[in-house]
Order: C-alpha cells, then structure tokens, then sequence
C-alpha cells in the first residue's frame, strides 16, 4: 500500500489532487458525475467582492496541446457564494475546500478573503494575483514583487487561515516575486496561473478572443509550469502547489519532484470531466511504477 | 450528461459543406435540441455538435465545415471511435407549445428540429416547418420533414428555390408557439417578426460543454446563463433585444 497522503499547511489531503480554480465551478457539475470527495481538495470559482459576468464572447480558442480562455472572472460575488454557492457545496463535498480569490484593489482583496476566511468549510485561501485577463486588474499586482507582497500583507492581517497566493507565469523574475510574497507573510505559493496568449481567425484576420488576449493552459505549458515550480520552490521555504498542463499521474509525480506540495489539475476538467477522478485513481499504481512508497519522500527531489 | 464511447457507421455529406454522421453506441436518453461534445484524435477541445435524431443505438449529427475540427471530422472513416459526451444542455420545451407549433430553421441550424419535430409528431401536433438557406444548392433535409408529416416552406435568399427571402417572410399565420435554431441574424429577425410565444437555440464557442468554464455565458433578463448548460434552448421572454 502506497500512501498518497500529504500535508497541505496543516490540513492532510488524501492525495495531492486537487481541480484547478476556474475549470471545477463550485463543484456541482462534477458531483453529478462522480463523487468529488475522492478529491484531495479543489480550488473553487475565482471569485471577487462584486459580482461580475466577466468578458465578452468568444472566450475560448483552440490551441496545438491547449486552449486559451478570457472568461474575466465571472462569478456571482462574495456575498452570493457565501450564501448561495458554499450551502449546495457542502451537501455533496466534506472536505475543506480551497477559496479562490481575486480583486482589483487591495482593499477588495482584503475584504474578500475576510469574509471567506470566516466560512467553516474554506480550508485555505488561494489569492490569485495573476489573473491576465481583467484591464487593470490582477495582472498588475502579480508582476510586481511590492505590489504582490503589498495583497499578502493585507490579506494576512484580516485572516486566520492559510494564504496561498497564486503567481501569474507573465513576469520576469517569478521567483524573487515568490519570495517577496513569503517575506510578506504568505503561508505558501501556488503556480502557475495561465500564460497570456492569443489565435487570429485566418479567414477573417481578426483575433479569435473577444478581449483579443487570454490565458493559454493545457498540455503545452506543463514545461514551462515544471520550470517554475522548480524554480520557486528552491527559492522559497514555504510549500508550493504546482499547476499548469498536469494532466495524468505521472504528472503529478513529475510536479511533486520539482517541489510541488500538491498539484493542481486545470483545462483536463474541461476536455474530460472524469479527469481529475482518473488521475487520483491511477496515482497508486504509477507511484509503484516508479518505485515510491510516499509521495512526501518526492517532494523536490529533483532538487 | 454522459461519457460515451461510439462508432461511426455513416460519415456523408448532405451538401458541398454539410455532413451527416451517424454514431453507434450506447448513446444516453438525447432530448430534442441537447448536443454532443465530440473529441477528435490530435484536438484539445471538443467539438459541441447539435442533435439532429438519437434512436436505439443511434446518435445521428449533422454539421458544417466551419474551421479545422469540423475539416477533421469530414475525414474519419467508417469504423473510427470517438469519445463523446451527450445528453448536453437543456433541449427544448415539448410541452410548451399547443396544438400548432411551428419550427424555423436557418442553415445548420436545421438539423436540430429534425429530432423536435419526430418527437412533436409523435405527441400528435400539427408541424409547420421553415427553413431558410442562402441557395438552393445549400438545401437538405426538406424532403425529411415531408416525410416525418411536416408542412415544409423552404426560403432561399437568392430565390433559386422555394420562397425568395428570409424565413420571416414566410412565416405561417396560424402557428401558436415557435422552435427555432439558426445564425443569429435570423433568431433576431425572428424575435421582431414573431407575434406568438416561443423559444430559440443559441450557439458560442465553448470551453467544457457542461458547465464548469463560464467560456459560453450569456446575459438574459434573470442574468448570466451558460449556453451549454443552462441552454442552448432559451425563452424568448429571457431574452435581452
């Protein structure tokens, strides 16, 4: 028996599996199908202090091993998650639960996650300070190591549990924005968030997106991704989850020795909606492939 | 929703750019106006494809060569098996219209209300059908809904058959609720002509098809809606025009 087990800032997963933010709603189309509770966690709808219906469509163009999206951040805002989402979710999911945050402000930032820090079911919190895809938004805080440490602080002043904040892969230097994060008070790091990219309709010139930009994700990028992870977990002392293409086991094995804590699992949800339940499902199987006995034995062994 | 494995038995096009594709497997209970995901081999994502018939064993879908999926499809041969999901979306409304309902259909968007009107028939109403082409080399499936026992009014828009103009120039005055799937132009010009209650199938490039990525969304009169789950089929009334 192969223990899949992993410590998540305090919180034991059962396996470092976890749906991506974005690409999992608040659950429920997936409880439909099977049940989510296999899960180590999932990282809910990004979600800000307003509601919003987010960019215009299309919103989706097909890439070589990937897809981009500008979906905006549609969500139905903080007060209506809390009162309307995190009740149907707790009736098919009985775990803690990962909070996605965004915001366009410091201020919104810290009064989100405020009042989903208070929610009985929200494990952690994942700020996102990468979002690409909001003018003026999320993209400026994550390419700057002040400005993403200035939402760490404040979010860490209102909350009491774990912060993780979710880096955009678009910057220069991803690790000295990590560490500034972590000196700032962040609990751990996530990453990475989608790349920023973009397809033109040949036949009519035009870009396929209606915001012109999006975030490229998917198989493509799981390189890159690696780099990353293994970039910022050498970098910094506190634990990364890593994301960005994982789409198999031995992904998350790959992921996990580039120092991942636990890994994420993103635009496989939306190709196959058993994805991320395959993916747990033959985590044992490709550990005894590779001969490991516990996945925290792995954790940045490429190191 | 559901997860499926089947087998092309009938890849053929109708027209120089339209194809039928029949499906063999087990297929899941399809309503009228769901769709189909469909993966295709060297693709990221799927392919959502409406449902033109589902019986038995047999998902029939027809589709246009638009871009580089629905090219690769054209290709597969007899044999090939593809992962689909189906059962998508919410389908129309059957019990929403009275004795008389009335079906516009405009290009690719016809092959939808093939289902509907079996299954309209089959509850005994009267079916009045109009399809709008753009010629009359682009026609199909006319002589199907003749002989599902449909009153068939074909429009092209360049008059080289049936009735020169758009589907709102012909359409019938006694029906009592419409079904419609077409371009959008045509769902438009359809909502300003329509005196009469009806209900309308909505495309938009897609993410997930079920649900998950908000890659589809669309704002109505009780908000933000999903295409892909909570339509494609929406009430004239949640319209915003």
């Amino acid at each position: 028996m192969v223990n899949t087990k992993v410590d998540l800032l305090g919180i034991t997963l059962d396996n470092p599996v976890i749906p991506a933010s974005g690409t999992f709603g608040f659950g429920y189309e997936f409880a439909e199908l099977y049940d989510i509770n296999c899960l180590g966690t999932f990282s809910f709808k990004g979600t800000t202090r307003e509601s919003r219906f987010g960019n215009p469509t299309p919103r989706i163009a097909e890439c070589t091993a990937g897809m981009i999206n500008a979906v905006g951040l549609q969500n139905p805002g903080v007060d209506a998650v809390i009162n309307e989402e995190l009740p149907k979710l707790k009736k098919v999911f009985h775990k803690p639960v990962m909070a996605n945050v965004s915001g366009f402000s410091v201020e919104d930032y810290a009064y989100t996650c405020a009042l989903l820090d208070r929610e009985e079911q929200v494990g952690w919190l994942e700020v996102n300070v990468s979002c690409p895809n909001v003018h003026g938004g999320g993209m400026s805080f994550g390419t700057e190591p002040d400005a993403a440490a200035e939402v760490t602080r404040a979010v860490k002043a209102v909350t009491t549990k774990p912060v993780i904040i979710k880096l955009s892969p678009n910057v220069k230097d991803i690790a000295a924005i990590a560490k500034a994060c972590e000196r700032a008070g962040a609990d751990g790091i996530s990453l990475i968030n989608t790349l920023l990219g973009m397809r033109i309709d040949l036949k009519t010139g035009r870009p396929v997106i209606a915001n012109t930009m999006g975030g490229f994700s998917g198989p493509a990028i799981f390189p890159v991704a690696l780099r990353m992870v293994y970039q910022v977990s050498k970098a910094v002392g506190i634990p990364v989850v890593g994301m960005g293409g994982v789409s198999c086991a031995e992904d998350v094995i790959e992921m996990m020795m580039a120092g991942a804590s636990a890994v994420e699992v993103g635009a496989a949800n939306l190709v196959d909606p058993y994805a991320s339940k395959k993916i747990v499902e033959a985590l044992p199987a490709a550990m005894e492939k590779y001969g490991i006995n516990d996945l925290n034995d792995i954790i940045g062994k490429a190191h | 929703m559901k997860q499926t494995i089947l087998t092309v038995t009938e890849n053929a096009p109708l027209t120089s750019s339209v194809y039928r594709m029949r499906l063999r497997g087990d297929i899941g209970a399809n309503r009228p106006g769901q769709f189909a995901e469909v993966s295709l081999p060297g693709l990221f994502l799927r392919r959502p494809i409406s449902v033109c018939c589902a019986e038995g064993d047999t998902l029939t879908l027809i589709y246009k060569v638009v871009g580089r999926g629905t090219e690769l499809m054209t290709r597969l041969p007899i044999g090939e098996k593809l992962d689909v999901l189906t059962c998508l979306g919410n389908g129309y409304d059957l019990e929403a219209s009275a004795e008389k309902p009335l079906l516009v259909g405009g290009g690719v968007g016809v092959p939808p209300l093939y289902y509907l009107a079996k299954e309209l028939i089959n509850k005994g109403k009267s079916v009045s059908v109009v399809l709008g082409f753009n010629t009359r080399d682009e026609i199909f499936y006319e002589n199907e809904f003749a002989s599902l026992g449909c009153r068939v009014t074909v429009t092209t828009a360049d008059g080289s058959c049936g009735i020169k103009g758009f589907v709102t120039d012909a359409l019938p005055e006694d029906a009592d609720y419409f079904y419609a799937c077409g371009p959008l132009p045509m769902l438009k010009a359809l909502y300003r002509a329509a005196d009469i209650p009806g209900e309308m199938s909505f495309e938009e490039r897609m993410g997930c098809g079920f649900g998950a990525c908000m890659g589809c969304s669309m704002m109505t009169r009780s908000g933000a809606k999903r295409v892909c789950k909570d339509g494609p089929v929406f009430k004239k009334e949640a319209l915003l025009w």
